[in-house]
């Protein structure tokens, strides 16, 4: 088991280098260089002058020890639009999309797996049906129209929720907030809702056709218990994997439906760099984002471990 | 051998008529009625896209400044968008734009599949194991992100979209093929053919990947609806397609400013989008059914 926990980390943190390296190689590989293609109204001079001082001119791997270097040492470089260091502007928004993500999560799987559950009781029902239609229209409606939708039915026409944004400060409170996270957090949540309904509900058919399910039932449990207990548990497993995988699209998704909805995170801010041009701060997003995705699957890894006794010994 | 007695063209009194895996997926195919209606929809996108510039000849990016956001007439069916520009016929343009690309996306990314797939399934060892390292690791980054960098330092045509889309995707149809090439691997007749003398190479190609064609085409279906799905968000973030050429993504940007004055502006481009989408979804779900008689 320390085998395993030693070799998982171990690809972890080969992981997120090789995000290191792919970040750089891309921004520094692009034609005409990131100084030029930052400020394209620079003169020869003043272009020289930046390439001596930012040292572009040096081989490439040399450039990137620098830059690793200044990343182990929290220095994310300096953001081309803002003009502030790249982790205060992160760290400023990174709380606003945790929150977003981590309520879309809940939401994703308390729904999906209810609904998951509720398909494979109730199979080939009514209720089934109207459910996978459900899910696979969740898998096909892009993100951010879904949320323009959602704006105009909720926030401009019924006008029972606002059209973006967070609660300011002098009308915060915890039911202003949740008025402004609901439809945020079901739009960016949306995909992994519809794939945590769908394994959860084949996931639960297989198993109740296992030996043990079948034992339970007939030893006379009832039947609420036999699923929620025997059947679930053991359901959970591809679940877990699921959800571990729909990880980098849940924060794709938020990223999107930040912009859609005006919230202050780091995915709209990438967004905006990408659009902008503005290097640093779109390679610092991404190399925060990657390390959150890279961490939260070794902690799903690791629960597998807790709930499957079996992965200790493979 | 009972063999040639159970052929079901023998055992249903010799009709004539073979009973081949292909004619019997086809029948069960156009009984299945989700699958049907994915298909008939699907065409009629591509035939409407396809011909519909020939019947309703608008340029879909001339500017009336004048004539902004107007209703429906019979001058525009449709009404004109916020530069007066024809919706109509943006729509027929975009969707022509958003399907070339998503199906060109499409194919780089079976491409790229099938070839790692194979490569990893048919030699197995430390190819195997590297590749299926190589393909966990990317699945376990934020790709949204990198697609994000790429495009700010790239121009983004829609040949760069394609293949970052394209290249960037290709994991899940590696996977199917990686596990139907590794089983057919052990087959019987993958053994006689190897006992003849076959080369590694007819092996693969004529023997095993044969083994993979239902996967592959269910995989390249919903790869489809991904690439395109992918190409709208991009192209309505402004780092995809770029005006004046319009896609159905592009088309959403300006969109949300004018909720207020022409909701219609944002609903035509998404639902269109969301139709092309579903065809696809709904058809790769019936190809499953259908070509996996297990399942």
């Amino acid at each position: 088991m320390a085998g395993y926990l030693v070799r998982r980390l171990a690809q972890s943190v080969i992981l997120f280098w090789i995000v290191t390296v792919l970040t750089f190689v891309i921004i520094r590989q692009a034609p005409g260089g990131p100084a030029i293609l930052a400020n394209p109204d620079l003169s020869k001079e003043q272009m020289e002058t930046l390439t001596e001082t930012l040292g572009l001119a040096d081989p490439l791997y040399v450039q990137y020890g620098r830059w690793l270097g200044g990343l182990l040492r929290g220095d994310f470089g300096t953001s081309f639009n803002e003009g502030v260091p790249v982790l205060s502007l992160i760290a400023e928004r990174l709380p606003n999309t945790l929150m977003l993500s981590s309520v879309a999560l809940v939401i994703a799987v308390a729904l999906g797996m209810g609904l998951g559950i509720l398909s494979a009781v109730k199979r080939n029902s009514w209720f089934d049906g109207l459910a996978s239609t459900l899910g696979v229209l969740n898998l096909s409606v892009p993100a951010f129209w879904l949320g323009i939708v959602l704006i105009l039915l909720f926030a401009v026409e019924l006008r029972w929720l606002p059209v973006g944004g967070m609660p300011r400060s002098r009308d915060w409170s915890l039911i202003e907030l949740a008025r402004h996270l609901i439809l945020p957090s079901v739009v960016a949540g949306g995909f992994l809702m519809a794939n945590v309904m769908r394994y959860t509900r084949s996931a639960m058919l297989e198993v109740s056709d296992q030996l043990y399910v079948t034992a339970a039932r007939a030893m006379g449990i009832r039947e609420r218990r036999v699923l929620l207990v025997y059947a679930l548990k053991n359901a959970m497993l591809p679940v877990i994997t699921v959800i571990g995988l729909g990880l980098p699209q849940l924060f794709a998704g938020a990223a999107i439906t930040e912009t859609v909805f005006a919230w202050p995170g780091i995915g709209s801010l990438g967004i905006t760099a990408a659009r902008t041009g503005d290097f640093p701060l779109i390679m610092g997003i991404t190399l925060v984002v990657s390390l959150i995705v890279i961490v939260a699957n070794l902690l799903t890894d690791l629960s597998y471990m807790l709930l499957d006794p079996r992965v200790k010994f493979s | 051998m009972s063999a040639a007695l159970d052929h079901p063209s023998v055992a249903e009194g010799g009709t004539g008529v073979v009973e081949t895996p292909g004619r019997r997926a086809l029948k069960r195919f156009l009984r299945h009625g989700k699958g049907m209606f994915a298909l008939v929809l699907l065409l009629a996108i591509i035939l409407v896209v396809g011909i519909g510039p020939i019947f309703y000849d608008v340029d879909p990016t001339r500017i009336d400044l004048v004539n902004t956001m107007a209703p429906s007439s019979a001058e525009h069916p449709l009404g004109t968008d916020e530069n007066g520009r024809d919706v109509l016929a943006r729509l027929l343009e975009g969707g022509r734009v958003s399907l070339m690309v998503g199906l060109a996306a499409m194919a780089v990314s079976v491409a790229l599949g099938v070839l790692f797939g194979a490569t990893a399934g048919y030699f197995g060892g430390w190819v195997d194991r590297i590749l299926i390292q190589v393909i966990d690791g990317i699945m376990a980054i934020p790709l949204f992100f990198l697609w994000l960098i790429f495009l700010t330092s790239i121009p983004p045509t829609p040949l760069s979209i394609v293949l970052v889309v394209g290249c960037t995707s290709w994991m899940p149809t590696a996977r199917v093929v990686r596990s139907e090439v590794l089983k057919a691997r052990e087959l019987e007749f993958v053994e006689a053919a190897r006992s003849l003398g076959a080369t590694r190479m007819r092996i693969l190609f004529r023997h095993c990947l044969p083994q993979a064609t239902s996967s592959i085409i269910v995989s390249a279906t919903l790869a489809a609806a991904f690439a395109i799905i992918s190409e709208s968000a991009l192209s309505f973030l402004g780092i995809g397609i770029q005006p004046p050429r319009p896609s159905w993504g592009n088309m959403l940007t300006g969109a949300q400013e004018y909720l207020f004055a022409a909701p219609a502006l944002a609903l035509y481009p998404g639902f269109a989008i969301l139709l092309l989408v579903l065809s696809f979804n709904l058809l790769g779900d019936a190809l499953r059914d259908v070509l996996n008689p297990r399942g």
